[in-house]
């Protein structure tokens, strides 16, 4: 936390404002908040994981942009195959 | 050929939309041409007294749009530019006493005869801003270096791509040079890249825009402020010359390049 206040200071209060709106702007303009994205997630998790094993902490589920599309993005890692020879 | 129609809007109020106007069309009436500016925003009243036309209000649009008066009755001659008129709002009534049909019914007839149809549109994303878009052939927005009145200027692009209007274009406005070079402002290099449209002028924060406003004289009539020069170089990049962005903004390279680029809305008749 206090990290991060030094680290705002430091390299001025413009580049948060712009860090802040670009993140603001994708939910705004998907119309999708930050918990909707959330319940996304657990239910891909959900049915992912009934025919893939997965690694569920690793899933990540976000919006970006590219100028003015809106993309929705899900990283899903497979979960090691332990068993697998090396 | 027919005037084009440009609205002015913003969605957050306050950020300057009504000087933007003013300053906008005396400059282009400066340049000979002829331009009516109409005050969509009805109930908040305030073209008429940033042009310091106020004392001289018969008729309105609403008067127009009901029938009470011809439209030329209600269009007020600027007395310092040739061929610079206003067509105030109504005062006492509210924006639900004309429709986006109404805006285009009288667009229609001053497209004729002019050359330039400048609407100021009120704040907000509802009916008010409804009637002011339905018209436009081009959408100027104005925004400030500052996250709401970003965030608003995203959301009025959104609906103004849903109009299928061409993309509006972006007026920075109330720029601090000192606080950008400290780090401390948006630039306008960062608002172009949050919000994705085309720049078409940066407008320096100047006390001279408040003076000139207590007088009811726009200040692009003389180009002696900053501010005052910045909507000059707007309204000749809505004439189609290319005019490099003012030197207060070109202070790093990317804003030099920029310049370079900058567009103008309509292209020459």
């Amino acid at each position: 936390m206090i990290l991060d206040w030094l680290r705002g200071r430091e390299r001025g209060s413009a580049r948060t404002a712009k860090e802040r709106l670009q993140f603001v702007l994708v939910h705004d303009r998907a119309g999708v908040s930050a918990s909707t994205l959330e319940a996304l997630k657990d239910e891909l998790i959900e049915a992912i994981s009934r025919h893939v094993e997965i690694d569920r902490e690793g899933v990540s589920v976000s919006l970006t942009k590219d100028r003015r599309r809106q993309r929705l993005v899900a990283d899903i890692p497979l979960a090691e195959r332990r068993t697998a020879k090396h | 050929m027919g005037a084009k129609v440009v609205t002015v809007t913003s969605g957050k109020g306050g950020v300057g939309k009504t000087t933007t106007t003013a300053n906008i069309a005396a400059a282009l009436a400066a340049a000979g041409h002829r331009v009516v500016c109409i005050d969509a925003d009805i109930g908040l009243r305030n073209l008429d007294l940033v042009m310091g036309l106020e004392n001289r209000i018969v008729y309105d649009l609403v008067d127009v749009v009901e029938g009470r008066c011809k439209l030329r009755q209600a269009m007020i001659k600027d007395k310092r530019v040739p061929n610079l008129y206003l067509i105030p709002a109504a005062q006492t009534r509210d924006k639900t006493a004309i429709s986006p049909e109404d805006m285009i019914e009288v667009t229609a007839q001053l497209r004729r005869d002019n050359d330039w149809i400048l609407i100021d549109s009120p704040a907000g994303i509802e009916g008010g801003f409804r009637n002011a878009l339905a018209p436009a052939d081009i959408v100027l927005i104005v925004t400030n270096p500052e996250v709401s009145a970003v965030r608003d200027a995203d959301r009025i692009i959104g609906l103004v791509e849903a109009e299928e209007k061409d993309p509006p274009k972006l007026i920075l406005n109330r720029v601090k040079p000192d606080m950008v070079r400290r780090g401390e402002m948006l630039k306008a290099e960062d608002v172009l890249e949050v919000l994705a449209i085309e720049l078409i002028g940066v407008v320096p924060e100047d006390e001279q825009v408040l003076t000139a406003s207590n007088r009811g004289t726009p200040l692009a009539l003389d180009g002696r402020s900053r501010a005052g020069r910045a909507f000059q170089a707007i309204a000749r990049r809505l004439m189609g010359e290319q005019v490099p962005l003012e030197e207060f903004a070109a202070e790093d390279g990317f804003l030099r390049r920029l310049s370079r680029k900058v567009r103008t809305g309509g292209q020459p008749a």
